[in-house]
């Protein structure tokens, strides 16, 4: 089994573990009220903020992730630090742009990811511009703009857990998922 | 102000030796010359009778803070009491707390407590305060606040909020908690991940990330009630909200025009207009209290780095210079300092920038090596922050110079994105 594809297999499982797990809970929310002062001393610093509510309703939004099945290559790995779609990639750019040209009611979603190291917000705009990238890639060969959306999960969804060169290096990815 | 300058105590050897009253809120002390003003909390009468020790809250609360040291003491005291001050000013403690705690009629307690000037030999007052048995670690805060202002002349921050993410597994939980982080309660479970929480300038709506369409959507929810909205949830990704101070707008990051720029967008989400037009990254904006600023990151000049835009939007001027990859801002509630991460190699740690100064060197207030995502306290005297301590994610509180830290409790799920609420609980 080639590489990619096994990585592809592993994101599919992990996205139907990810989906198995979406058992809503029940939200029970979650009351308190706040004591009143009934005798104030000699301070002077009375609780003016008694009375204020405290109350935190609980939600829930638990729900499964999708990546439809197929037999596309999808996923493109970057350097550190870099949004260049490198050489070695271009067959899998070739062939989802061919589907995209071939079906122009085909839609995906190319999203990008990062590393874990450094903040979520700014990780979470460096997995932008590689799926902006790889977006700019799928056009340039004849997919639409309209069949794309560029979107990032920033370093919140890792393909491989740890702290080293080969687990950072699975992470900086941007995948191709069927909408 | 009771206390002038020459009653702080500086922190001896013998104290910095010595183990924590409080092992539960893991306080670490580094570094000598902290003026810290010693304090003796007496158990208060009958108080396990409560389920909860306030005293030993208001230990914790006044420790963490900084500004105080903990004098030992097994003294039965309460309100009523009339203590030596000759044999506390023996035992070094210049102010004395005690209380009481009395269960009432309707199941409520009745918590009530003094404050002693012990070196003036006054008493500062107290309150007393009927409690639900469900509040009274709220009450605990509020005496702390009241004792760390009588003494400070500041305000206190023990009975403000904190938000914050945990992620067990596949499950991410928005949380709310007091600021000691017990308490925690859940305002939002998902199975994706949510990020970036902010809080409205009156505490009672969080913004937020969430992935819960698949991609990333700013979210403002009603803590309260639940209620919730996407406010921006535009083509691409939508991200790090910052509410104005005024509440009625929030700066978002959103990619919809092509890169990740700056958005101010209306709190129900009307009106997008984009503020930044640069060819790099703009993200996580903050503004400054007196809303004249907007701080954010961008990589316009080659590397991360901290600008600021005047509002209504115009000049923009960096803000860090040092390093080459400086990220996530807060500004002190003053408008003085400016905290962020700073990259040095493969370490992320939690720096501060004096704004006063424009030739100030940025100082590290922390030595591990993961630090992420600083927000002030709303009296700016202390900073919230998430760290990596032996692979685990953690939340850490600091003084501003970094010499008093305190780790809040957690269980086994990470913890992550804390962000501090505003006074008025």
């Amino acid at each position: 089994m080639k590489p990619i594809q096994r990585h592809l297999l592993t994101a599919l499982a992990a996205a139907s573990l990810a989906a198995c797990s979406s058992v809503p809970l029940d939200s029970t929310p979650v009351e308190s009220r706040t004591g009143s002062p009934v005798v104030s001393g000699a301070g002077n610093a009375a609780n003016d903020a008694a009375g204020s509510q405290t109350k935190v309703a609980s939600v829930d939004v638990t729900s499964g992730s999708s990546m439809a099945a197929s037999n596309l290559p999808r996923i493109v790995y970057f350097d550190f630090d870099s949004y260049v779609v490198g050489d070695q990639y271009r067959p899998v750019i070739e062939a989802n742009a061919k589907e995209l040209v071939k079906d122009p009611k085909e839609h995906m979603a190319v999203q990008g990811h990062t590393d874990d190291r450094g903040g979520s917000e700014y990780n979470l705009a460096l997995g932008q511009r590689r799926a902006d990238a790889v977006v700019k890639s799928l056009t340039l060969l004849g997919a639409q703009p309209g069949q794309l959306e560029a979107v990032s999960f920033g370093k919140e969804r890792p393909a491989m857990q740890g702290e080293n060169e080969e687990a950072w290096a699975k992470n900086r990815r941007v995948e191709l998922a069927s909408k | 102000m009771s206390f002038d300058r020459r009653h702080f105590c500086v922190a001896s050897a013998a104290f910095l030796a010595a183990p924590s009253a409080f092992a539960q809120f893991k306080v670490e002390i580094s570094g000598v010359g902290a003026t810290q003003l010693p304090i003796a909390v007496a158990r208060f009468r009958d108080e396990d009778r409560s389920g909860q020790s306030p005293s030993a809250i208001i230990r914790a609360d006044l420790e963490r803070s900084g500004a105080f040291r903990i004098v030992d003491t097994s003294a039965s005291l309460d309100e009523t009491s009339q203590p030596s001050m000759g044999e506390w000013r023996a035992r070094a403690a210049d102010a004395l707390v005690a209380g009481s705690v009395a269960r009432l009629a309707d199941g409520r307690f009745d918590v009530r407590f003094k404050l002693w000037d012990v070196v003036k030999g006054s008493d500062l007052g107290g309150q007393s305060s009927a409690v639900d048995p469900s509040e009274m670690r709220l009450a605990a805060h509020r005496i702390a606040d009241f004792v760390y202002e009588k003494l400070t002349g500041e305000k206190g921050v023990f009975s403000t909020r904190i938000a914050y993410v945990t992620r067990a597994g596949a499950r991410y939980t928005l949380r709310v908690a007091d600021a000691d982080g017990e308490n925690g309660q859940v305002a939002l479970n998902s199975g994706q991940p949510i990020i970036s929480p902010a809080w409205s300038p009156k505490g009672k709506e969080l913004a937020y990330v969430s992935f819960e369409r698949q991609k990333a959507v700013v979210f403002v929810h009603n803590v309260a009630t639940g209620e919730r909205r996407a406010i921006a949830d535009f083509r691409g990704s939508n991200s790090a909200p910052a509410w104005s101070p005024d509440g009625q707008y929030l700066a978002v990051t959103l990619s919809r025009d092509g890169g990740s720029q700056l958005f101010f967008i209306g709190r129900n989400g009307e009106n997008p207009r984009r503020i930044t037009t640069s060819q790099g990254i703009d993200t996580e904006a903050q503004f400054s209290s007196d809303g004249r600023f907007l701080y954010f990151t961008s990589d316009r000049g080659g590397s991360p780095q901290i600008y600021r835009m005047a509002v209504p939007p115009g000049k923009v001027e960096r803000v860090t210079f040092s390093g080459s990859y400086n990220t996530s801002p807060a500004v002190s509630p003053d408008g003085k300092t400016l905290a962020y991460t700073a990259r040095s190699g493969n370490t992320f740690r939690l720096s501060t920038l004096d704004l006063t100064n424009p030739g100030a060197q940025p100082v590290a207030i922390t030595d591990t090596s993961d630090d992420e995502h600083p927000s002030f306290a709303p009296n700016g005297r202390l900073l919230i922050y998430a760290t990596r301590v032996q692979g685990r994610s953690v939340l850490m509180t600091t003084t501003l110079d970094g010499k008093i830290k305190a780790r809040l409790p957690s269980t086994t799920a990470d913890l992550r994105e804390p962000v501090w609420g505003p006074y008025g609980r």
